[in-house]
Formats: C-alpha cells, structure tokens, sequence
C-alpha cells in the first residue's frame, strides 16, 4: 500500500528555482552597484556580495533538504513498521512540516486534481445517529436507469410480502429481480404518465420477517454460485455497470469492480463515521465482489482524510488515493486516473453502504438493506444521521424538524438527486436526503445586483472570494435557458481529459462517432452535474448526458 | 416601488400575451427587471448564480472606461483642430459634453436597430431576446470613426446583425464577430469615411459646437474648415507610419513621423486620433484586467495574441527594410487599435476557437496576422478587423485539430 518512489527530481527543482531567484537577487544588488560607482570598470564589490550569497543560499538550502530527506525516509520506515499511512505518523514525528508540500505524496501515489468546484452550503449532517422509524418503505423502478418504464410488477396492492421477496422485473431483463426492503403488506402501486409505475410502497410490519437466503462464505463459493445469490437475493441492482449507469450484466466479465470511499458532493455524508465498526462485513461485501471479477476491486480514497480502518484494513483490494475539488469523489473520475474505460469494456461500481448490505447477505443470509442516512440542508433545524433502512419515508425525520414550509426534499445530493415530496421515500441506494428552498421568487436586477449571496465559480460574485464560507441555497434558475455561449469553463470543471461542450454538441447533433471519440463511455450523469450547475446558458447536461448514453447503448 | 413593478409585470403578462412580438418585447424587458421565478426541474437543484445577462453586463462594465476616454477624446481632438482647448487638460468640461453628444445619437441608432432587428427575430422564432447584442450593440459605437454618418451606423449595424448573426441562428451560432461584421460593411461600402487621414476627427461645426464656446470663433473665420488651424492634419500614428509627414522640406518616415507628434506616453493613454473608443491602450488594459479577473475573457487568448503581435514586431525589427518595419514593436502595440481589438474583440467566445489549445493557435495567429497585414500591407492601414475575422473563420478547423487529436490518443486507449 505504501509506495515510495525516487524523490530526487521533486527535490532538486525548488533547489534550482530558489537558486535562480538568488541570481537575479544577486545580479540586480549589482546591477545597482554598478550604476552607483560607474567609474570603477572592476568586478565590483556587490557582484562579490552576490555571489556569496548565492552560494550560501544553495548550500543552507541544500543541507535544509538533505536533513528533510533524512527525515522523510525515516517516516517512511516508521510507517511502514507500523502499517499505517506515514502521514499521520509524520505529524506525531517531524518537528519541522515538510519543507515541500509535495512530499508527501511520494509516501503513497496521490492523485492530485485540481478542476473541479466544491460548493459549501449550510446544514451539514451533526455526527449523532438517531434511530428513525418509518412506516413505509418503497422501492422505485425510476432509480434505475435503462429500466422499462412499466416493470412486470409480481405483486399488488394488499399482499404481504417479506423482505428479500421479489417485488418486479424489467421486461428486457427477466432474470435481474427487485426485492422489498422490508416485510408488509404492499399498500400501494403509485402511477404515473401511461401508467407507469413510480413507487411500489409497503407498509412496515412491526416486526420484520427476513427472506431466509442461506448463510455463506464468499471464498467458498464459485462465480457463479455467488452471481446467483446476488440475484436472487435482489442485492444484484446494487452494483451500477459504467459505462451507461445501469444495472450490470451478470454474463459480463467486469475489468474492475470500483468502490469511491468518500463522496466530494455538497453536504455528503462521511463514510467513515456512519460505517465504523463495520470492518467484518465491509469485508465479507468485498470478498463477494472479488470473487465477481476475479479480485481486481479497487477502492479510491481521499488522501486529505484520516480514514477509518473500515476502507484502510480493507484485504484484497487495491488503493488508490486522490485530493481535490468535487467531482474527484465521483467513481468515474477516479477509474478515468487510473485506468479509463475504453470501448467494449465494462467497469462495476458500487457504494460503500450498499457493499454492507452484500455482506449481510453472506453473514446473516438475508436480505438486510439497513443504513445510515444523512439528513442535512440549509432547511433543517438539526441536520444528523438516521439508522434506517433502505427506501424509508423521510416523513418522520423531516416533520417538525424544517426553519422553513416552503422547502424542497431531495433524495441524494443537491447536484443528482431525485426530488420527492414530504412523506417521499429515499432513493434506492441513495445515503443522503437534502433539504433545501425553494426559490420560485422574482428577483429584481437580479442578475446584476444579487440580493443575497449565492454560491458559483464565477469570480464576479463576492461569495467566490469567501470559498468555504457556507452558504443558503435554494432551487432558482437564477437565469434563463440560453445557446451555448461560454467556452472553456466545463474543462475547468470536469477532471477528464476530453472537451466536454464538443461532447455535448456531438450528442445534440447524434454524432456517434465524436460521442464515443470524446469518451462518452466514461461519463454519467453525476460527473457532467457540476457543469450543469455552473453552466451561464442554463443548459440541462445531465439529461443531454442521458439522451447521449441512451443512444450510444441502443446504437 | 418594486411591488409595483411586480404588479404592472403581473398585469401586463396576460395582454402581451396576445401578440407574439409584444410578449417578446415584454419578456425582455420583464427579465431585465426581474430574474424569473423559474426553478430547476430536473437535473441539478441548484444553480449558479451566473447568468448569460451577468456575463455579457460584465463586458459592457469592462468598456466603459475606453467609452468615456473615447467621448472626452472626440472633443479633444474637434476642439484642437479648431486650435482650442489645445492642452490636454484645457476645457474638459467642454470637451467632454461635446463627445458625449456627438456619441449618444449613435449608440441609441446602433442599439435601436440592433435590438430592433433581435427583437423581430426573436418573436418569429418564438424564443426570447438573447442578450448577446447588449455588447455588441456597445461595440459597434466604439469602433467606428466619431463623424460616421447616423445612417450608415444603422445600415451597418442591420448588416451585420442579419447576416453575421442572425442568418446563421442566432446568439452563439454565428462564425464572424458581429460587431467587426459592422466595420467590416463600411469598411468595404464606405472606405472614404473609414480610412485616411480626416475622417477620425470630428470637423462638425454644428449646434454643438457652437453650445461650447466655439461659436465666436467660427463666425470670425467663416463657417466649415477654414477655421481650422494651419498644418493640422488629424493623421493618426498608424497614418503617419505609413505615409510619413511633410514637415516643411523634409518628409519624415516611420518612427521620426510618429514621435514628431506623438509621444510613446500619449499613445498609451490615448490622446491621438482614431476610432472613438480604441485610443487609450491604458484603459482598455484596465478593462482587460477586470474581464481576465473575473474570467470572463480567455487569458489564453489574450496572451498568445499579445506574443504574437510582439513577435512579429520584433521580427519585422530585425529585418528593418523600411521605415514601417523599423518602428520598434513597442510602439506597434500601443499605435493602432491593438489592445481594443484583443480585449474585446478577440476574446468573443462564440467566436473564437472553443478548445484550450486552439485559443492559443487562434491568439498568436491574430497576432501574427494582424501585424503582417498593418505593416506589409499597403492598402490596409490597421490589421486586427481584417485579421480577427480571418481567423474567426478558422477557428473552427483549429478546434477540429485538437479534438482529433484527443479523439486519436483515446482511440489509441483501446
């Protein structure tokens, strides 16, 4: 895990710009001197000067190294008894802080990226867990993209079902099965536009009865033993297929199998603390997935966080570590600075929380989609986390617990989430309900004068010159629909190395060719979002994202 | 106050509603009022507090300051022809007030016409009033000679929004800079009144002139020019470098002709003849500095622009065949409408290349072109109009490049 590599080169380049900046010092002390006594033609006085100063520079700056390296080395064994990552250990030892930032990285291989935005807004999640009881739960065809708008649905309103019993299937995927989360009675099949149906809610039984699956150990079992098991069981939808964000194929041979550990989206709840002392069944969901791709699963972590030793003693898994600005928790953006996804390859991701429920699978042998959800928004009185399970209704733990009437809920974070009403229902895997205003007020001059601050990566407002201040945000357009007319900020936004507006006008024009040229196999949706939060012409990305997937999968 | 505003909005919006070129008329002006209570539908739930209308404001902002030197500059320069006023800070006041109503009728025609002609466009394609024209309807004022005729601003102003902008779809569709589509018109169908030596002076010697003290002068030596003061010319620098000064027997040439009537120091801060709003290379650099702070305009542009205009001028240095080549490159810079025309001009997005690594190729071409075609060129005595259109039309195939390119190292991927 701890990799070292040659610092010479990183350590010699500040050498040579601090030595540069002292022969211009030194030049222009004789530069000056020379225009002071003109008359002596001789190497005067000051040039001396210079040069022994320049001299000393080198050398004190040299030695200065020379002891950091010493030093650096020494952590690095220190770390390396200890197993642990040598920073934490170089904040116990070194008495100096490295001399050179970059240092550090040399300790682990750190992905640093630097496009991207993070937007701060108020109401971040306390860290307190309250338990939420909920008395409905539903599961909502729409939160899988690619599904056939009306599933075969196997149930209907009135029958009793248990958790782990199969609720309905996609038409073009019989075999892939969606199962309750909870035992109850099915109390309703909510439809919509040309009856398609949007939530199948369940009224909670006092006590839950489990669908028994059958302990196992995942070592022990064969590929295909387990693909059968996930599949049954219904935890199968959990792993997401990039490209197009669906439901995996379970005849596919995935390259890797890719779990983000932290989420860099606004409000995000933190992994670490709302899955500690979880290791073992971190750890059970980890030895399913490798047995799926023949233990290739990789984990992405944030080099600027302590991590908790749930994702840190994580066995057979590759690490990787990355620093940056929001997308860089994304997966996508990971697997593009490691290994991008190329034509006719497949890449599973999966949420942290939803590898626990796998693993509970195999530990308890049934279906048990509890989870800790993060409640947060400039709305809430107390924002904090919930124990619950998954598809709860978030009626409870918004009910009296609002500064506002006028709010909007949001099912994920404020740049992907689905918007759901009061007594609404959580995403499928979704760890994260937002509650923000609304803002469907006029506001006059506006867009000149803005009445209150509001967040955006344009430096004509005050509020970018106070980045990490958090902010109030509500769901104004603050504008109107506009032809693209902005170049160049979406490749500041988005750390993939293609051009993002010649991808969205490929998609637009039905481009096959340039869509897949410009890497459209190794976007979704979220990775597109902040673009189209800080886009000036108010273009809907993420749904031209989606026609774009929608089209290069249908071909 | 503004509840009634809102109320009047609110009232109105069921009666324009009735008319498609009415509501278009209503819903740009009720937008300009108020941001629209619209919130976000799909997609991400919040949104930037940047907008199309913040953006293009924020250009207008950055002009205002070359706009007031250009005011101030026609009345100085009106004025010194007449031999009054002649120092720089005589009569300000005077000066001013005559610039700025010499100015004011061509804005209003350039922005009456313009927006006329957006608004028409707009209801027809059942859209709403794009705000692209707020800068260019700006522009087009300020690259003209102050004495244009009112007509022909119009003319030229119908012109270019038809046929640069609105033939090609509109506000983000177009391929050539509207606002140079504009000169470029009278360049071409007027060249008298757009070229040479007179016509970047204002020589009217009309009510206005006569309101500002002027009036006594002129009775005394008749109407019309002949009161103008013996030997003064209007020439601008770039005039003087190309066809040199009679001074008496002697005719001097490139830099000799400039620096006997201008220094390097008034050339920047703009006190010589030219377009109303280009002369002063310091006030547009401020203007410069807020678009690059704010990054609303592309520094890559900018930049790579600025070193290929010097490296052509120190080019040219170095072989210093003629008197023309010879003018040292820092002098080059702050002689025509150089920094105008990369401030403002080069760095419209729609326009220009739209990949990172083509802005550059872009920049430095206009550079490298814009100088070749002021200095080698002898029917053409300013270069950047000619050049930034030239490359507006090749931007495209610079950005084609680099995003072959990109696409090639991807497919090399797999």
């Amino acid at each position: 895990m701890v990799k070292s590599t040659g610092g010479h080169s990183a350590a010699i380049s500040p050498v040579l710009r601090l030595s540069s900046f002292a022969i211009i010092l030194a030049n222009s002390t004789s530069l000056f001197a020379q225009n002071a006594d003109n008359a002596s033609g001789n190497l005067s006085q000051s040039t001396i000067v210079g040069l022994i100063v320049l001299v000393l520079a080198i050398l004190t700056y040299g030695v200065l190294v020379f002891g950091d390296r010493l030093l650096q080395v020494s952590i690095k064994e220190i770390a390396l008894e200890k197993g642990k990552p040598a920073e934490e250990i170089q904040k116990k030892y070194s008495l100096v802080p490295p001399l050179i930032p970059h240092r550090e990285k040399e300790l682990r291989k750190v992905i640093s990226i630097k496009k991207g935005f993070d937007v701060y807004i108020k109401g971040r999640a306390e860290k307190k867990i309250r338990e939420l009881k909920s008395a409905s739960y539903a599961v909502k065809p729409i939160d899988f993209p690619g599904i056939s708008p009306i599933p075969k649905l196997l149930v209907k309103e009135g029958d009793h079902v248990k958790a782990g019993d199969q609720l309905f299937f996609d038409r073009h995927r019989p075999d892939i099965k969606y199962v309750a989360p909870v035992s109850g009675e099915v109390a309703q099949i909510i439809r919509g536009e040309k009856r398609k149906v949007e939530e199948v809610v369940i009224l909670a039984d006092n006590k839950l009865e489990y669908r028994d699956f059958g302990k196992a150990d995942p070592k022990s079992l064969s590929r295909k033993a387990i693909v059968e098991k996930l599949i049954e069981s219904g935890t199968w939808p959990f792993l997401v297929q990039r490209p197009y964000g669906i439901v995996p194929n379970p005849a596919d041979e995935p390259k890797m199998i890719y779990i983000s550990a932290f989420n860099t989206a606004p409000l995000a709840p933190d992994y670490d603390f709302i899955m500690q002392g979880q290791d073992a069944l971190f750890q059970k969901g980890i030895d399913v997935l490798n047995q799926l791709c023949a233990g290739k699963v990789h984990i992405g972590l944030n080099a600027k966080k302590t991590h908790a030793s749930v994702f840190t003693g994580v066995e057979g898994a590759t690490f990787h570590w990355f620093e940056g600005p929001h997308p860089t928790g994304n997966s996508g953006i990971q697997i593009h600075h490691i290994d991008p996804i190329k034509k006719d390859e497949v890449v599973w991701t999966i949420k942290p929380l939803d590898v626990l429920t796998i693993g509970r699978l195999f530990e308890e042998g049934r279906y048990n989609a509890e989870r800790v959800v993060a409640l947060a928004g400039c709305e809430v009185k107390e924002p904090q986390y919930y124990r619950t399970i998954q598809g709860a209704s978030i009626e409870n733990m918004v009910k009296e617990n609002l500064l506002n009437d006028h709010v909007r809920y949001i099912s994920g974070d404020v740049y992907t989430g689905k918007k759901i009403e009061a007594n609404g229902h959580i995403g499928f895997s979704d760890d994260l309900v937002t509650v923000i205003l609304e803002g469907d007020q006029y506001e006059i001059f506006g867009w000149l004068l803005p009445s209150y601050p509001r967040p955006s990566v344009s430096p004509t407002f005050l509020s970018y010159f106070f980045q990490g201040e958090e902010l109030e945000v509500n769901t104004n357009m603050h504008g109107e629909e506009r032809p693209f007319v902005v170049t160049g900020l979406y490749e500041q936004l988005l750390p993939i190395d293609t051009y993002p507006l010649h991808l969205f006008k490929a998609i637009l024009t039905e481009d096959f060719e340039r869509m897949e040229g410009l890497g459209i196999y190794e976007l979704l949706e979220e990775d597109v979002a902040l673009c189209e939060f800080a886009c000036p012409s108010k273009s809907p990305l993420q749904k031209i994202m989606r026609q774009g997937l929608d089209m290069v999968r249908e071909g | 106050m503004k509840k009634l505003l809102r109320q009047f909005f609110d009232n109105m919006e069921p009666k324009a509603r009735k008319n498609k070129y009415l509501y278009t008329t209503f819903q740009a002006f009720h937008t300009f009022l108020f941001v629209p209570n619209h919130v976000t539908r799909n997609g991400s739930h919040i949104r930037d507090g940047m907008d199309i209308k913040r953006l293009m404001v924020h250009v207008v902002i950055a002009m205002q300051l070359a706009l007031l030197f250009g005011m101030y500059n026609i009345g100085h320069w009106h004025y010194a022809a007449y031999g009054e006023y002649t120092g720089l800070a005589e009569g300000i006041i005077p000066k001013f007030l005559f610039g700025f109503f010499q100015l004011l009728p061509v804005i209003i025609v350039a922005h009456a016409v313009g927006l006329g002609i957006e608004f028409f466009f707009a209801a027809n394609r059942g859209g709403e009033v794009e705000e692209g024209f707020l800068v260019t309807g700006m522009l087009i004022p300020l690259i003209m000679p102050p004495d244009l005729p009112l007509w022909m601003t119009a003319l030229a102003t119908a012109f270019a929004v038809i046929l640069a902008k609105e033939a090609f779809g509109g506000t983000g569709q177009n391929i050539l800079n509207v606002a140079l589509a504009s000169r470029v018109f009278v360049f071409f169908a007027y060249p008298t009144f757009i070229s040479g030596d007179t016509c970047w002076i204002t020589w009217d010697t009309n009510i206005l002139h006569r309101l500002f003290g002027l009036g006594a002068k002129v009775a005394e030596y008749g109407p019309e020019s002949s009161a103008v003061v013996q030997g003064f010319s209007g020439a601008t620098p770039l005039g003087l470098a190309a066809s040199g000064l009679q001074t008496g027997e002697k005719t001097l040439q490139g830099l000799d002709a400039i620096t006997h009537q201008f220094s390097w120091w008034e050339m920047f801060f703009g006190f010589i003849p030219g377009s109303v709003g280009e002369t002063s290379a310091f006030l547009i650099i401020l203007g410069a500095v807020l678009l690059l702070v704010t990054r609303i305009a592309s520094w890559r542009i900018m930049l790579s622009m600025f070193a290929g205009a010097v490296f052509v001028g120190l080019v040219f240095n170095f072989m210093g065949l003629n008197p023309f080549l010879q003018i040292p490159w820092y002098y080059q810079l702050v002689m025509g409408s150089f920094f105008f025309a990369m401030a403002f001009m080069a760095t419209d997005p729609v326009t220009a290349a739209h990949t990172n690594q083509g802005k550059i190729v872009y920049g430095f071409m206009i550079g490298v072109m814009g100088m070749i075609i002021r200095v080698l060129n002898p029917a053409y005595p300013e270069g950047w109009m000619l050049a930034i259109l030239l490359m507006n039309v090749f931007a495209p195939t610079f950005d084609h490049i680099f995003i072959q390119k990109n696409i090639k190292k991807r497919l090399a991927r797999g």
